[in-house]
């Protein structure tokens, strides 16, 4: 046994001297797509890197942060990308990430001071509507309006969990009132993105949530320019995108390497027309063009990372109880 | 009733058993195994409960009733395009659950073509969300199992029956009371357990169409639980409601169900002789047109769609389709290996409480067993070595209780017809399967396998738990053209997983009836 063990030693470690380090990246299913950032990330990483980067997809935020307490400090990972600020909290309660010296310029609306996560892209939530129709600009009016909405459920998806916090956010104790007059007005409640925007892509509604970036992707990719998001006058809650890496990572130094490779000017551009997201840090070259046809919210809405899970538990009920009955 | 001779070995089909049970045990070990004390079960998860079995109660009834004249009709008549229309209305069953919701939502949805219709007649618009669009939606799933599954048993009848009601002159009512009345007693209870339980272990569509948390089912409930609360012990609790509630429903179903042995026949072409007035004629034609037309339309509105988006479609997606054939092709084999010693060894048994165990693959949550699975592999080995074995593997465990429902009836009969003689004639093991089962079970395993093929290829739940970016299957990839905007090219790619999916099907249950009359 003691001899098998020291010849398997012995070839591990040769192995490693001869292959090329593999940096193993988690994150979310449509960033590693062919038509995400992935591939162009990939290759633009690799040209310096002397390594092979290696992304695994799953699922979407959520789903990425249940499969890494699956699999504990066991993980291959080394850096996970995809994370938001409604998980953050969950995510350092594992132990399993440690903290990166990543810093940059960020062009984030809010002062980003967390250790452990680094930004690489943010959007504002917003309500998408085609541009035949005058949306209502605000939570009260749209409750009191007839205007059909398709939104995401909390309990499975990042964007449904960003509008219940910034109903909260906006009204506190009246949330559950917001909700009750809202309740009419949404058609269904969808387990993820996907199927939101696809049910409204196919007019079951007049408005989905998502981002106030969604309708770039319209206007760049497709020349189509019917599609806006509404601006509401409570303001705008943001989604953070954040990634970190891994305590028990085999290959710290790249790692933080790629951590840092995401917040330079190369990997900033490739995001906005892959990720369509705004990037956290302003590219020397500016934002694509069809990006200034987007509307500005004047009020950012974030609530401390720290804060969501208690907040997040007192809303669920709220939200639950009001769109029950 | 006297004890049938059995010339059936039981070994194999005991094993297969205890395999399946094992597998979906060991999976819901070890969730427990690595469950902390979590928030238990909540008063929400009761809600959950009483909605899950209210809309699978309706959903069985109403496929369940609406499929017995569809299946009579089709029974009792035979015109050019039969064959492909009967395979077509299987379609619908076999379809992935986010391309069917999207092929419905173009004819019933707000702006759908039903509701553009009763626009120009001046009737008010119907919406498809809520418990009726639940329900809507689990009958055009299971309307076409209901009905495939009835046909079967009905065109089981032996054809000297229907000659001898010939020469006795009974007219349709007395042929009905006589010779289907029975029939149905016998198959009906089994095809309502069989949807019921189907209707338990409904996710997306009850999320997509429920229209809100109102609509909270259990595996919503289990999928919350371990995706993002990542309570393992209350999924694990959910998990057993679920296997109790929907493995439970199904033993009771199956304990009501009257054992009732055809008789001889001479496996000859069904002939109606009472059916051929006008009256009966029309009425099995328009029967056959509302659920062809209620069947079809949607499928029609994914072909008119997919069609625009095939051009669009990207080369992964071609790659992925790939991986879907080579998960399917494993699932059948697999359930073939698994369902047929299982279906010989319940078939020579009195009564059809064991085929429970088959249940259970279907009454346990995908992302349970996936889960627990995961929690096994991961210390031995990277489990997205293993995506594709796993989804192929927990796919055939799913279609188990299908493949079951279809085989054990004809084998049943089948060892009620030549047993004797097989054991007379010495014939055990392989040689009985081969000269006298698997002709006389033909029919029925080319479609059992036809619809593990086709449920394996539209699958979006394991592979989504284990798979990395080389492994990703059609569904996935359909969801992530969804996730880019590409909703054109998903409109593509659904389209060529409805053509995989009714391929496969067609392929398998076409050759299971060559040169046979099924």
């Amino acid at each position: 046994m003691k001899y098998l063990t020291l010849a398997a030693g012995l070839l591990g470690a040769s192995a490693a001297i001869a292959e090329t380090p593999v940096l193993t990246v988690y994150t979310y299913d449509s960033f590693v797509s062919d038509w995400g950032p992935g591939p162009q990330i990939e290759k633009a990483f690799e040209e310096n890197c002397a390594c092979d980067l290696k992304f695994v997809g799953m699922g979407d935020g959520a789903a990425l942060l249940a499969r890494l307490k699956l699999e504990g400090a066991r993980s291959d990972a080394d850096v996970v990308l995809g994370l938001d600020t409604g998980l953050i909290a969950a995510a350092k309660d594992t132990g399993l990430f440690t903290e990166t010296s990543v810093s940059a310029d960020y062009a984030l609306p809010i002062t980003w001071d967390d250790a452990v996560f680094a930004p690489y892209d943010w959007g504002y939530f917003a309500f998408v509507h085609n541009t035949d129709m005058t949306p209502p600009t605000n939570f009260k009016a749209l409750g009191e309006s007839d205007v059909k909405i398709v939104i995401q459920d909390p309990r499975s998806s990042t964007p449904g969990l960003g509008l219940m916090m910034w109903v909260k956010d906006a009204y506190g104790d009246e949330a559950e009132a917001i909700w009750q007059g809202l309740a009419d007005n949404v058609v269904t409640v969808t387990k993820g993105w996907s199927e939101a925007y696809g049910l409204f892509l196919e007019g079951e509604a007049d408005m989905v949530l998502s981002y106030t970036t969604s309708p770039a992707y319209h206007i760049i990719a497709e020349e189509d320019e019917s599609k806006a998001a509404a601006v509401f006058d409570e303001g705008h809650y943001m989604q953070v995108e954040v990634a970190g890496r891994l305590a028990n990572s085999d290959q710290p130094e790249l790692a933080e390497a790629f951590l840092n490779f995401m917040v330079s000017d190369v990997a900033q551009s490739i995001l906005p027309t892959t990720n369509w997201m705004y990037p956290a840090v302003m590219p020397s070259g500016g934002l694509p063009k069809g990006f200034e046809a987007l509307v500005q919210p004047e009020n950012a809405r974030l609530i401390p990372a720290a804060e969501v899970p208690a907040i997040r538990d007192a809303a669920l009920q709220e939200w639950l109880g009001a769109l029950s009955q | 009733m006297a004890r049938r001779v059995v010339a059936m070995r039981h070994a194999a089909g005991i094993g297969a058993a205890i395999l399946v049970a094992a597998l979906v045990l060991a999976a819901l070990l070890a969730v427990m195994s690595r469950a902390e004390p979590g928030a238990g079960f909540l008063r929400s998860d009761w809600a959950a409960v009483r909605f899950t079995v209210w809309q699978a109660v309706l959903s069985s009834m109403i496929s369940t009733l609406l499929a017995i004249p569809v299946a009579r009709a089709l029974a009792r008549r035979r015109f050019a395009g039969r064959t492909l229309l009967v395979t077509l209305l299987g379609a619908p069953f076999i379809l992935p659950v986010i391309v069917a919701v999207l092929g419905l939502l173009t004819v019933f949805g707000r702006s759908g073509w039903m509701n553009q219709l009763l626009g120009l007649v001046g009737l008010p618009e119907v919406s498809i969300y809520g418990l009726h669009g639940v329900v809507l939606a689990h009958v055009f799933f299971n309307l076409p199992l209901a009905t495939r599954l009835i046909l079967q048993g009905w065109q089981s009848i032996p054809a000297e029956r229907y000659r001898l009601a010939a020469q006795l002159r009974l007219g349709p009512r007395a042929i009905f009371l006589t010779l289907e009345w029975p029939l149905l007693r016998q198959v009906v209870p089994g095809v309502a357990a069989l949807i019921f339980v189907i209707c338990l272990t409904s996710f997306a569509v009850a999320l997509t169409l429920g229209g809100g948390p109102r609509a909270t089912t259990l595996e919503l409930a289990i999928y919350q639980a371990f995706l993002f609360d990542f309570d393992l012990s209350r999924a694990a609790l959910l998990s057993l409601v679920q296997l109790v509630l929907a493995g439970g429903a199904a033993l009771v179903a199956l304990w009501i169900i009257p054992s009732i042995s055809l008789g001889g026949g001479q496996d000859r072409t069904l002939q109606r002789w009472d059916a051929r007035g006008g009256v009966q004629r029309a009425r099995d034609g328009a029967v056959i047109t509302l659920a062809a037309l209620f069947l079809l339309l949607p499928l029609a509105a994914v072909v008119l769609r997919g069609v625009a988006g095939l051009a669009k479609v990207p080369v992964a997606v071609w790659h992925a389709a790939g991986l879907s054939v080579f998960v399917a092709v494993i699932s059948v084999l697999t359930l073939c290996l698994l369902a047929l010693p299982m279906a010989g060894w319940i078939a020579s048994r009195q009564r059809g409480g064991v085929e429970a165990i088959g249940l259970l693959g279907l009454s346990a949550s995908p992302l349970m067993i996936g889960t627990g699975w995961f929690i096994l592999i991961n210390p031995v080995m990277n489990p997205s070595d293993l995506a594709l074995p796993v989804t192929a593997l927990v796919n055939a465990l799913m279609a188990l209780p299908f493949a079951l429902r279809i085989l054990v009836p004809r084998l049943r009969d089948t060892l009620a017809d030549f047993g004797r003689l097989s054991v007379s004639l010495g014939l055990q093991g392989w040689p009985l399967w081969r000269w006298v089962i698997l002709p006389r079970l033909r029919a029925q395993l080319g479609f059992a396998a036809g619809l593990t093929g086709a449920l394996s290829v539209g699958d979006l739940g394991v592979i989504a738990l284990f798979a990395d970016q080389e492994r990703a299957t059609l569904p996935l990839q359909m969801y992530r053209l969804m996730g880019a905007y590409r909703m054109e090219a998903a409109a593509g790619a659904a389209l060529i997983l409805l053509a995989l999916a009714l391929g496969i099907f067609w392929l398998c249950d076409r050759g299971g009836r060559w040169h046979a009359e099924s």
